[in-house]
């Protein structure tokens, strides 16, 4: 897709932390931030969601991801050999070294907004997955085997709600439209790649996002026709986040996630 | 809650979500057992829901949601005249068979 001149975030460039990663700890990082992100923020939702069936669905959702940052964690710390485990890199890295896009960063917002992200970033992880299944990396087909089933359900569930609250009464269609344009800007930034390192994806390690786009295109456009919704017009495009450049959300994220962590360092259960 | 809503008369969007019970069946089972309830807007939602609440610890391989309101049930209040006339006729036990090892599930 052509960018609007002017109009796209440049990018950004790695800290000096980053570029020390070996390209596959890199990998499975930006893989692990993702899911790490929106674990956390699908856990802001337990306690306040708009029913209690749904308060156990996002934590589901939550806690799959977070299952699925564990390992790709736990793999990057190994592959690193700098003696850093999952909750080192956890909770004790600075912003400026999370490599997740700006996508799953964002702010809740609304129900509506919650689903949106979670069908634009569920659609893209079921196709991220399926094809990582066929790694040539042991460890990272392992966890996406896995991976690939429990994200199908959280493209099944984002899918049911859109289509719901689109085909649904005025107030919960317009609420659903402003929920896609909201998080429509940061879709680009799952399939530019950034920081991929290209020997990965020639040895069949690394999947390239970017082959994934028109299957996902394919599937979000269908589940939005079936919710009677509008596909945002491409506009702003959002870059920076592969590279460890954030939003402002991310910075009270982190705070929240690592406090307690940082604060009484090496305490258990 | 306002004044007007109450148990019988539910506010708007508790109308709209109305009572599933919820019927479970085991990997080893035979039967699908009733598990639980809980509320959903649609027969989909409620069997995605069900998913969730009721087969977390994989108590489960399929799962049946039913409408409450398509349940109908036997009356407390009609216990006695409803059971109690079987309890005592031991000629409808199949006790005087004996019953083949080859077969199962009877």
């Amino acid at each position: 897709m052509t960018a609007v001149p002017g109009r796209s975030a440049p990018p950004g460039r790695d800290s000096a932390a980053t570029a020390a990663l070996p390209p596959l700890a890199r990998y499975a990082l930006s893989l692990g931030d993702d899911a790490l992100v929106l674990a956390q923020r699908c856990g802001e939702w337990v306690a306040c969601a708009p029913e209690l069936e749904e308060d156990v669905a996002l934590a589901n959702v939550g806690l799959d991801l977070l299952g699925q940052a564990r390992s790709l964690l736990t793999y990057a710390g190994e592959v690193e050999h700098a003696d850093r485990d999952e909750d080192a890199l956890a909770y004790r890295r600075d912003e400026r070294e999370y490599l997740n896009a700006q996508l799953l960063e964002l702010a809740n917002g609304d129900f509506a907004v919650t689903i949106a992200r979670l069908l634009v970033f569920s659609t893209y992880q079921h196709l991220l997955y399926a094809r990582l299944a066929g790694s040539a990396d042991p460890t990272l087909a392992g966890v996406a085997g896995k991976a690939v089933k429990e994200v199908a359900y959280h493209c099944d569930h984002a899918g049911a709600w859109a289509v719901r609250l689109g085909d649904g009464t005025e107030e919960s269609h317009a609420r659903m439209q402003a929920g896609l344009e909201t998080v429509w800007p940061y879709v680009d930034e799952l399939f530019t790649g950034d920081g991929v390192d290209p020997a990965l994806v020639a040895s069949g390690v690394a999947v390239d996002p970017a082959g994934l786009r028109a299957d996902w295109d394919t599937a979000v456009t269908a589940v939005l026709d079936r919710a009677t919704l509008r596909r945002p017009e491409p506009g702003s495009s959002a870059r920076g986040g592969r590279r460890g450049v954030h939003t402002d959300a991310m910075g009270p994220l982190l705070a929240e996630m690592q406090h307690l962590h940082r604060s009484h360092p090496g305490a258990t259960w | 809650m306002n004044a007007a809503q109450s148990p019988t008369n539910p506010p708007a969007a508790r109308r709209d979500w109305p009572l599933w019970e919820v019927f479970v069946r085991a990997r080893r089972g035979l039967s699908h057992g009733h598990v639980g309830s809980l509320h959903a807007p649609d027969a989909e939602m409620a069997l995605r829901n069900a998913r969730d609440l009721y087969t977390r610890r994989g108590e489960g391989v399929s799962i049946w949601v039913v409408a409450a309101a398509q349940i109908t049930a036997s009356s407390p209040d009609e216990k006695d005249a409803f059971f109690d006339p079987a309890a005592d006729k031991v000629y409808r036990h199949p006790t005087f068979y004996e019953v083949p090892d080859e077969v199962l599930h009877l």
